[in-house]
């Protein structure tokens, strides 16, 4: 169980001697990480701001990817995720990335179709 | 943990006597939970979304509406809040050092590492009560159209947001408070603003220098700001005065955002409270040697893989709410 853990991340790149200095590498990284993304939240880049990338800003799709790296390292190192074995850690991860995918797909191209609506003027709101 | 540990020999896994996931039953529905609580906070922020889509031209801009820092005055867009983030990364930190030291049996570095993850929560939900407090209380005012809509105030000779104390002008008139004695009995007065519709009129006329800014975003990914005649003509839209944000208005913008910024971050807030609850009941048991009896600290494991839930759902209510 976990009594052994695994101790590389970044796939093998970094290997670290014990389990607690495993914790506190992962720590700065997630402080970087995070570091990196208030940086870039309040100097808002020009160059990613006036750029989309599939109908969505290139800082958006930053901070998006970032949040999932950053969601990747507590799930996998802090809740221990990477010494489960792999039938748990599938069930655990696929279940809600499928359902919550479907269901953001779902709402927001609804919500894109109702903003349609308003803005082409059938319906007054603005006032 | 291994109190179930099968008698026999290395079997099939399927085969009975073992257990194919390699987890007890008490870590397997700690994750069913977190599981299913994690498709309720996707349901929030999926609405969120939706609402937020749906205004995509009008929703408000979060380093306009967070630029508040305790003890401090002036503008700090997100700094506190990314403080908030790195507190609370923090104490997931501390809570895995916690789970660790249980793996090794030793009791005082669980009893430490636990002590300041207690701390790192109360922290946390201390500063989230404050930026209610302050999103609350509002800072500049605004004034709310038929339609619903919000009408900020910018100086126009330095491009800074006007409060409405700024331009004002005090009318002096009798005004008797609505008592339930006197009045309607079922109807309260609810809350007064600290100026009235007519005043910020009457000062938004007499002073040129105002304008007004709507909650529309341009190119530039600012709201738009009006010129002086369209000012004079937007403002008789205006129908009463905003001050601060609640369920029912909200003087930075939609009033959706402000639903769901209180529903999503009170939902979260209440987590981490509950988490807090649920460490300060297994650090007691630690500190009395319960699982240092039981031999195994399994239940500092399992309230560890709710804390880290609650700091791995603060990530996804960071982006969405503060940087996206």
């Amino acid at each position: 169980m976990a009594h052994e853990h695994k101790l590389e991340i970044f796939r093998g790149l970094v290997k670290f001697k014990s389990n607690t200095s495993k914790i506190w590498g992962v720590l700065i990284f997630l402080t970087i990480v995070t570091t990196v993304e208030v940086a870039l939240g309040i100097v808002k880049p020009a160059v990613l701001i006036q750029n989309t990338f599939l109908g969505m800003k290139i800082l958006n799709w930053i901070f998006i990817i970032l949040t999932l790296v950053k969601a990747y390292y507590i799930a996998w190192d802090f809740m221990h995720l990477r010494d489960e074995k792999t039938a748990l850690r599938r069930a655990i991860v696929w279940t809600p990335i499928f359902l919550v995918a479907y269901l953001v797909f779902i709402l927001l191209l609804e919500a894109d179709y109702v903003y349609e609506v308003y803005k082409t003027g059938f319906v007054e709101w603005n006032f | 943990m291994d109190s179930t540990v099968a008698t026999g020999s290395e079997e099939n896994v399927w085969g009975g006597g073992n257990r194919p996931l390699g987890a007890s039953y008490g870590k397997l529905m700690m994750w069913f939970f977190l599981v299913s609580d994690a498709l309720t906070f996707s349901g929030f922020l999926a609405a969120y979304g939706f609402s937020r889509f749906k205004f995509i031209e009008t929703w408000p801009i979060a380093d306009e509406v967070f630029t508040h820092v305790p003890f401090f005055h002036g503008n700090f867009p997100m700094y506190y809040v990314a403080f908030m983030t790195f507190i609370l990364i923090m104490s997931s930190v501390t809570m895995v050092l916690a789970v660790d030291a249980g793996h090794k049996m030793k009791k005082n570095a669980v009893i430490w590492y636990m002590f300041l993850t207690i701390i790192g929560g109360a922290i946390f939900v201390g500063s989230q009560a404050w930026e209610w407090a302050t999103f609350i209380s509002g800072d500049y005012g605004a004034v709310e159209t038929k339609g619903g809509r919000i009408l900020q105030f910018v100086k126009a000779d330095t491009g800074e947001r006007a409060a409405l104390a700024d331009f004002a002008k005090e009318i002096s008139s009798d005004r008797e408070a609505h008592e339930r004695k006197n009045g309607i009995w079922y109807y309260d007065e609810g809350y007064q603003t600290s100026y009235n519709l007519n005043e910020v009129v009457a000062g938004l006329k007499a002073n040129p220098n105002i304008l007004i800014r709507t909650e529309l975003i341009n190119e530039e990914g600012e709201k738009t700001l009006l010129n002086r005649e369209e000012t004079l003509a937007k403002i008789n839209d205006g129908v009463m005065v905003v001050e601060g944000a609640n369920l029912v208005r909200n003087e930075y913008g939609s009033r959706l955002f402000a639903d769901f910024f209180f529903f999503i971050t009170g939902f979260h807030g209440f987590h981490v409270f509950s988490g807090v609850m649920i460490n300060l009941i297994i650090f007691f048991n630690v500190i009395l040697g319960t699982y240092e009896k039981r031999g195994h600290y399994e239940m500092v494991e399992k309230v560890g893989l709710y804390w880290h839930f609650v700091d791995l759902v603060w990530v996804f209510v960071f982006t969405f709410f503060y940087l996206v």
